[in-house]
Parts: structure tokens; C-alpha cells; sequence
């Protein structure tokens, strides 16, 4: 039976309706009784030594509650913001950790680093004593530059040449003797430009603090207020975990820059328990840009290997990646597990070698933002090849094809250490070039350059390991946490349906999607389901949202709960018809016995667990709830392909997307409406890193695009209409068979762009972003 | 400073610093939190609430500088059993995800859409709201949205 609210229909969400009438509650939107407001002094210097701090002015200014340093913390037994993934670098040592106290004690290393937080009964208070604080910095030369950072000052005492790991992965020899033996060797020198994340809803945080319970509250925007809490309580030490509750409740985007655990809410939950008063923090933007962590920021050079056919022979890649000041939650791995991993895209590409070089810098940590390495892969693999397809007169579309993994050789072991387990990139590509009407191309170049433009086209046949992860492998490679999540269905006596998920939606739909997977297999009404999520009150312990893991991992765990449920009900319909449980069948929300006309429907069942009249107490517990966890056996494989045709003025530099096509194999689609709206965003996000966006610091260490009247977003005007679609094969190994989609848009569309351009001015390279200077400048070499 | 102010139909007078913001009057004051704060340059949009029938960026405005002036925020254009065509098209299209941004998204779309009297295409809507950032959905299901709702409204 087609469910008009079940997995696979367009069905419209559920949480807009709070959203479009203005009814959401962000963090910013909650107010706790008494509350005071921190305000945060940060470091104008990108490197100095912290002499003296005199609070005197501020503490005597008018409402200022208090004025906490990094050494209150300290004294306090606070503990440093720590990083969860243990790398190792080549020689087996694990990765060199500076120490990251939430606020800095006795130097600076960022501009933006917060040296003292203010507590006012105001928010001016606040400010004005903010203000008042007479910091003596002494000024230290900032290493800012990444290509020279391993041979600049040191920055942290424990830190020789600002490394805090040297990575490799894949066959070194291997790779050397297939360079040994190429007939053509393609070479580019990359740079991935630090991008800010910019979720339009600033980081905020309000911390509360019940002395009669001893219990703290700290609602905040977190993608994963687990993993908050946990790293709170564990790392540090504001209260065991039992006595801490952290909320995320509406999240105004994330992209990962609120996955981490930041200074601001460890100082607001530390602060509310000190003074016994809620406190309040929420970033201006100008913060936003400064404290919340950046993304990419690589220094590479990719080589290719192949032979006389285009078959590849060989990829040998070496890369810079900027850590900023310290290490962030996850930075570590985002250039090397998530990047290097990666090197293989869609190819049997049969050697490989990486080698990541992590280097600290005197700017704003750097961590996972959208895609989180893979874009970075991506941009690699899809550069390189497009540059070997121009060297050799190879068709560009024409060479991916000779060397993809093709649909017989699954599961593909890579030479990176993944196991893809299904796909069909040929199928995706060729439906691109359908809609991208290659065929057409020359026509239409003609045209542009009978009219003094210049049009060129661009390919990304990209892949993303997401899901992520499956915990022993995680950790085997260096992962501090599991990376499982859970699902938990409570029937209520009526029938309806209450789930939690440790998943978290900032944007993602899950109070629509999970419901819709609730109605297709339990056969309860959509509207008669609730999703509730991001409070660690109320599920289990989980691992939150990040690497396009909802669906393909919190999915997997509700379905294991609705095994259970459907189980038990079974169990119970069989013992109210008589039945033998084997008899009793499941389907579109009715339990029926097989060969006879006896039926329950599910809130009948449901009720019988609440009101045990008719029921086997003695073998079966009453109740109808059960809680799953999932652990993926393997990471899911979402891949596309993308195709950027541009337009170019080369009088004024400005290009022009005349049209951009994603095809991607997301495996099966819960909800196709909002998987193209995943797609879109992730696309603007990545043609923005092509075309407009880079956080730039000069060589003083000082942020020079740190507003939004500097750091160039993409605007409805900057943006074409897309074309979307999709091809399918489902992941072979979980249950719903879905890959996850949310990154895919910002992971294929950079190089597609990148390519394009380069293709339309018939150069080599061009530095991202592609702005109409930077294309002007090309256009007339 | 005293102001009275008519906002979403309720007059208020209040008593506010001579440098309060109309944002912060708004959300702080009379509890309405649908106009949202996302930047501290005028730049993103999320503030939009129509002032006198005109769209402006409530961060920009003083709480003074409202004085005498009918405000309608995000709260006061529909609910949930009577949405505003611009509203009902946001849902319909897909266009918000995780509608950090759309308060002030549909208060600007609103503003164009009434200004242009229907005339408006896609790139006339794109133009229109280059002042509204949203990160979420690259604006293609919100520019096909207003242009639904364009001709919801000009047929209502
Ligand atoms: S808050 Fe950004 S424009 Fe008003
Ligand atoms: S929907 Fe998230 S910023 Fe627009």
C-alpha cells in the first residue's frame, strides 16, 4: 500500500510550523529567571604573553557581577578543552597536544581567544565592564602564513615546528614504482581556502545551576549535546554526567562548526554554578567569525600517475592542513581519516599514497565544517583528474569513465582503507550529462564566444564515506568515543507515537522524517507521532548529528526499536487471538493471523500493554516501548556526479553559473522533497567556497574578512536555480538502505565549478575563490 | 525614553534606553522572539519586521525612532490555522530548514512581493532579497516560494 506519509513521499514538514510563524525556541529565545550576561574579553593580538590582568575598573563598574579569568578556572579544577581523535604520525608517536584552557591563562594565541569572561546583570553591564579590563600583553611575532609555519616561531612550548602529527597512509613504494612507469604524469599545486562556517544563528549558551538538586542545565546550540556533556563532565569536570543536562532545542544551522566544545558554554555552565545565577552568552556575529572554528585551509600537491590509455597508474598527494591555534574536538581527523581516506573517489586507482603534515597557526582553530575533509579530497581528486583529461586530449567525462570502479566489483577494497560496498558512478554521470546537455556544449561555447565570452564546463565525479562510524574501526584509528546512536519508540497507550533520537536536527527534518518512517512501518498516523530530540534528559547516550549520519545511523537504531516493538506486539496479539506467535502477521498497521479472519489493529494492541486485562503477564512485561542501539558494520558511500557550466565576461571577471546539475545516489529516499533541499544548501555552500568566500588573515594575524561586509556570502543574486536528481543503489548494509545526503552538495560542486572556470579561460589553475578580480587577472594572461 | 508603539495590533507603551534597538525591544521586551539576531552589521536579515507597512531591519532601527509607528512581526502576519499566503508558500516549498532565517525571509519576501504588484521574476526575486542570508537551503526553493506566493496573493 503507497503511505501518502511513508518512506519515500514528498511530505511536508512537520517543524515549519513553528518555524514560519515565528514560534521556534532557539537558545537565544530562552530566559531563565535572575539571569546575569557574560560577555567575553578576547585577545586583539594573534600572539603575545599575558602579564597582568587588572579587573579592578571592571569589577567596580556599575552592574558587573563578576570578573572570571582563566586562572579562576583553573583554581577551580577546570579542566583544557580536549581533542577526540588521536592521531598517529608516521613514525608511530601519537600527535603532539597543546594544552587549550577555555580561557587563557598567561598567553594569547588567536586574535579572538578569550582572556576573562564578565558576568553583568546586564548585557551593557556586561559590555561596559568588558571594556574596563586593563589586559598588559606583551606582543610576540604571530606565525600566520601555513607554507612556512613548520619553520616559524614555535608557538606552544611542547610543540618542535608547529606539527602536531606527520600522517601518511597507503603504499609508498607501490605508488613510486607506478610513477616509475607512467606514460603521462599530471601535477597541480592546490590550495583549499579557509572557509568560516556562518550558520545564520550565532553560538549561544545559558547556563543554570539548582543548588538544592546540585544539577546544572546549559542549553546551547549543539549539534550533539551528548558529546557536550560528556566532554563536560569527563574532561572538564564541571559535574558528572547525572548532574549535568545539556538542551539543544531549535539550532539555527550548524555545518558542523557546532559539533565542538567551546569556550563560551564551558565558562557560562562553570560561571552559573560560582555565582548560583543563570548566565547568558549569545556571539555577535563579529565573534561568530573570530572564536567559532573555521574550515579547510590545505596546502597540497597532487600528482597523477597514468598510463598511455588514461588508465590510472598512481595518485601521490602531500598536504598542509592548518590546525589554527589549537587543536579543535574532531580537527585532527578531519585531514586525515576523512581526507585521506578518500583519495581513491570513484576509481580503481591501484596506488595511493598521503601524506598530511598538520601545522598550528596563530588563527582560529580549524575543525569539520560541511563535508569535513572530504570536500577537501574531493577537490583534489576531481582537480587532478580534469587536469590530466585536458594534458592527454582525453575527454573529460570520457577518461573518468575508463577508470571507474564499475558495478561488478563490489564490494571494492580501496587502497586507502575503505571498502566501498555499492554504487553506480556511470549511471550518475551519465544522466548529468543529460541534463547538462553536453552534447550541446560546443554550441553553446560557440555562441558565448561569438558574443566575447568565454564558457567553459566542469565535472566532479565525487564519493563521501558518511555514516559515520562504525565505532571499532573509529576507534582502532584513533577515535575517544563510539560513534553509535540510538532510537527509542515509546507507544503510548492510545497508539500514538513518541520517538527520541539521539540525532539532532538543526535543519535536517528529523521530526518529518522519523515519523515518516514510524507511519510506513507501524502504520500509526504521521500526526499522531512526535520526534523529540537534543536533550540528554531525555534519550539515551548518542552521538548526535554531523557526517550526514541521521538517517543512515539514528534511522538504523529507530528500526531496530520497531523490530522490537513489532516483536513484542506480535507476541501479545497472539496471546489476545489465541494464536501462536509465529501465526501473527504484521503489516500496514494491523496484526493478523494467518489463514483466518482474525485481526488487532495497533492501538488496540498497544492499549492491551498498557491495560494488561487480556495479557501474558507472566511471560511478557506490560508496556510497549523499546530503545535501540545501532553500530554500523561500515561507512555508507554516498556518490554523484556534479557539473558546473559557467560563462565568463572576461572584461569584468565575473562568472556566471549557467547551470549546475547534481545527480546523486543516495541509496533509498525517505523523503525526496527534503533530500533536494539538503542538496541545494550544500551546493550554494560549495560554489560560495569556489566563487566568493575566504577568511583571510593578514600577516599581523589579524582577520580581515570578519564581517559580512568582508567575508563574501553567497546572496539569493550570486546563486543559480539547480537541477537535482538522483540515482540508486541501495547501501547493502542497513536496514533502510539509505547513504545520507547532507554534505554531498557542498562535497562535489567546489571542483565542478573550479573546473569549469578553468576549462572556460583554458588555464591550469585559478586560486579559489574565483572572484572577478582574481578571474579578470587570468583572463588576460 | 517613552514610546508607544503599535505592534501586531496591541498598542504598548514602554519605557526604553534612549539607545535600545527595536530588535532588542522587540524580542527582550514583549517576548517576541520570532524576529531573530544574526549579525551586528545590518547585513543578514534575520531582524526584518515591517514598520508602517515597509520592510526594515529592526537591529538598524531605534526602539525611538518607533515611536507613533505600527509594527507587524513574523507573529502577527498568521498562525498556524490561517497562514499568510507568504508563510503557507514557505512550507509548501520547502523553503526553510532549519528557519533560523525565515521570520525575516517572509517579512522581506512580503515587502517585495507588495511592492512589485506581481510583476516579479525569478531574478527580480533574487535581487529583492539580497539583503536576507540564509546558509540552510541556497535560496532556489526560497525563490520558487515567493514566486507561489506571488500569485497566491494576488488572487486573494
Ligand atoms: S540582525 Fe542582521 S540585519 Fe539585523
Ligand atoms: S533556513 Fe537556515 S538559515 Fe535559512
Amino acid at each position: 500500500m503507497a503511505n501518502e506519509t511513508g518512506i519515500g513521499a514528498a511530505v511536508k514538514r512537520k517543524e515549519d510550523a513553528r518555524f514560519i510563524t515565528g514560534t521556534g525556541r532557539y537558545t537565544d529565545d530562552i530566559g531563565a529567571h535572575g539571569q546575569t550576561y557574560a560577555v567575553f574579553a578576547r585577545s586583539p593580538h594573534a600572539r603575545a604573553k599575558l602579564n597582568g590582568l587588572d579587573a579592578s575598573a571592571a569589577l567596580a563598574t556599575e552592574g558587573v557581577v563578576a570578573v572570571f579569568t582563566g586562572a579562576d578556572l583553573q583554581a577551580d579544577g577546570i579542566g583544557d578543552l580536549p581533542c577526540g581523535w588521536t592521531v598517529h604520525s608516521k613514525d608511530g608517536e601519537p600527535m603532539v597536544v597543546p594544552a587549550h584552557p577555555p580561557i587563557a591563562v598567561d598567553k594569547v594565541n588567536y586574535v579572538g581567544e578569550p582572556y576573562a569572561v564578565v558576568i553583568g546583570e546586564s548585557l551593557e553591564a556586561a559590555k561596559n565592564g568588558a571594556e574596563a579590563l586593563e589586559a598588559d600583553f606583551e606582543e610576540l611575532p604571530a606565525v600566520v602564513d601555513l607554507a612556512s609555519a613548520a619553520s616559524a616561531d614555535q608557538i606552544h612550548e611542547n610543540v618542535p615546528n608547529n606539527q602536531t602529527y606527520d600522517w601518511e597512509l597507503g603504499d609508498k613504494a607501490a605508488t613510486d614504482a607506478a610513477f616509475a612507469q607512467a606514460h603521462h604524469v599530471s601535477s597541480l599545486e592546490i590550495v583549499n581556502n579557509r572557509l568560516i562556517p556562518n550558520a545564520i544563528e550565532p553560538r549561544a549558551a545559558l547556563g543554570e545551576y539548582d543548588a538544592a538538586s546540585g544539577l546544572y542545565t546549559l542549553h546551547t546550540t549543539s549539534q550533539n549535546p551528548h558529546l557536550e556533556r560528556l566532554v563536560l563532565a569527563a574532561f572538564v569536570q564541571i559535574a558528572p554526567e547525572a548532574r549535568l543536562r545539556v538542551i539543544s532545542p531549535d539550532v539555527g544551522g550548524g555545518f558542523g562548526s557546532k559539533i565542538f566544545v567551546y569556550a563560551e558554554e564551558t565558562a557560562v555552565i562553570w560561571a552559573a554554578g560560582k555565582l548560583r545565577r543563570p548566565v547568558k552568552w549569545r556571539a555577535e556575529r563579529s565573534e561568530s567569525f573570530l572564536a567559532d572554528a573555521h574550515g579547510r585551509d590545505h596546502v597540497t600537491k597532487a600528482e597523477l600517475a597514468l598510463a598511455e590509455d588514461g588508465t590510472f597508474l598512481g595518485l601521490r598527494v602531500k598536504t598542509l592542513a592548518n590546525m589554527g591555534a589549537y587543536l579543535s574536538t574532531f580537527a585532527s581527523s578531519v585531514p586525515t581519516y576523512l581526507y585521506g581516506t578518500l583519495m581513491a573517489g570513484q576509481y580503481k586507482t591501484p596506488a595511493i599514497y598521503v601524506e598530511v603534515q598538520s601545522l598550528f597557526t596563530n588563527t582560529a582553530p580549524v575543525d569539520a565544517y560541511r563535508g569535513a575533509g572530504r570536500p577537501e579530497a574531493t577537490y583534489v581528486v576531481e582537480r587532478i583528474v580534469e587536469t590530466a583529461a585536458r594534458e592527454m586530449g582525453i575527454d573529460a567525462a570520457e577518461l573518468r569513465r575508463r577508470n571507474f570502479i564499475a558495478p561488478s566489483d563490489f564490494p571494492y577494497e580501496t587502497p586507502v582503507a575503505l571498502t566501498y560496498d555499492t554504487g553506480d558512478y556511470e549511471a550518475s554521470l551519465a544522466k548529468a550529462l543529460e541534463h547538462a546537455d553536453y552534447a550541446g556544449f560546443g554550441a553553446r561555447k560557440a555562441a558565448s564566444e561569438a558574443a566575447g565570452k568565454k564558457r567553459g564546463i566542469g565535472f566532479s565525479c565525487y564519493i563521501e564515506a558518511c555514516g559515520l562510524a562504525p565505532s571499532q574501526v573509529a576507534i582502532s584509528l584513533g577515535a575517544g568515543v563510539g560513534l553509535f546512536e540510538v532510537g527509542e519508540v515509546r507507544v503510548d497507550v492510545t497508539g500514538s507515537v513518541t520517538v527520541v533520537t539521539g540525532s539532532h536536527s538543526h535543519g535536517q527534518s528529523h521530526e518529518t522524517t522519523f515519523a515518516q518512517i514510524i507511519s510506513e512501518k507501524l502504520g500509526v498516523p504521521f500526526e499522531n507521532v512526535t520526534v523529540l530530540h537534543g536533550d540528554t534528559g531525555r534519550s539515551d547516550y548518542a552521538l548526535g548529528t554531523y557526517g550526514s549520519r541521521s538517517l543512515a545511523v539514528g534511522g538504523s537504531a529507530l528500526i531496530k526499536a520497531i523490530d522490537k516493538i513489532i516483536a513484542k506486539g506480535k507476541k501479545i496479539a497472539a496471546h489476545m487471538l489465541e494464536a501462536q506467535e509465529e501465526q501473527v502477521d504484521f503489516a500496514d498497521g494491523t496484526f493478523t493471523v494467518a489463514d483466518s479472519n482474525q485481526s488487532l489493529t495497533f492501538p488496540e494492541v498497544a492499549f492491551a500493554a498498557y491495560v494488561p486485562a487480556n495479557y501474558p503477564l507472566e511471560e511478557l512485561e506490560p508496556g510497549l516501548s523499546e530503545k535501540a542501539f545501532y553500530d554500523p558494520p561500515n561507512f555508507t558511500y554516498p556518490a554523484g556526479a556534479h557539473i558546473c557550466e559557467v560563462e565568463i565576461d572576461p572584461a569584468t571577471g565575473v562568472v556566471d553559473i549557467t547551470s549546475f546539475v547534481a545527480v546523486d545516489d543516495f541509496g533509498h529516499i525517505v523523503n525526496p522533497m527534503i533530500v533536494e533541499g539538503q542538496v541545494h544548501g550544500g551546493l550554494a555552500q560549495g560554489i560560495g567556497q569556489a566563487l566568493l568566500e575566504h577568511g583571510v588573515y593578514d600577516e599581523t594575524g589579524q582577520l580581515v574578512s570578519g564581517s559580512y561586509m568582508d567575508y563574501t556570502m553567497p546572496r539569493a543574486d550570486d546563486l543559480p536555480s539547480f537541477t537535482v536528481d538522483t540515482t540508486v543503489t541501495p547501501c547493502t548494509h542497513n536496514p533502510l538502505g539509505v547513504k545520507g545526503c547532507g554534505e554531498a552538495g557542498a562535497i562535489g560542486s567546489t571542483a565542478a565549478v573550479m573546473n569549469a572556470v578553468t576549462n572556460a579561460l583554458g588555464v591550469a589553475s585559478v586560486p579559489m575563490p574565483a572572484t572577478p578580480e582574481t578571474v579578470w587577472r587570468a583572463a588576460q594572461a | 525614553m517613552e514610546i508607544s508603539i503599535t505592534v501586531n495590533g496591541r498598542s504598548e507603551a514602554l519605557d526604553v534606553p534612549d539607545n535600545a534597538l527595536l530588535a532588542d525591544v522587540l524580542r527582550e521586551r514583549l517576548g517576541l522572539t520570532g524576529t531573530h539576531v544574526g549579525c551586528d552589521t545590518s547585513q543578514c536579515g534575520a531582524c526584518v519586521v515591517h514598520m508602517d507597512g515597509a520592510a526594515v531591519k529592526s537591529c538598524t532601527v531605534l526602539a525611538g525612532q518607533a515611536n507613533g509607528a505600527e509594527v507587524t512581526t513574523i507573529e502577527g502576519i498568521g498562525n498556524p490555522d490561517n497562514l499568510h499566503p507568504m508563510q503557507a508558500a514557505f512550507r509548501e516549498n520547502h523553503a526553510l530548514q532549519c528557519g533560523f532565517c525565515t521570520p525575516g525571509m517572509i517579512m522581506s519576501a512580503i515587502d517585495l512581493v507588495q511592492k512589485a504588484d506581481g510583476q516579479l521574476d525569478e531574478g527580480d526575486v533574487r535581487d529583492g532579497l539580497e539583503g536576507n542570508l540564509c546558509r540552510c537551503t541556497g535560496y532556489h526553493n526560497i525563490v520558487k516560494a515567493v514566486l507561489a506566493a506571488q500569485d497566491d496573493m494576488k488572487s486573494a
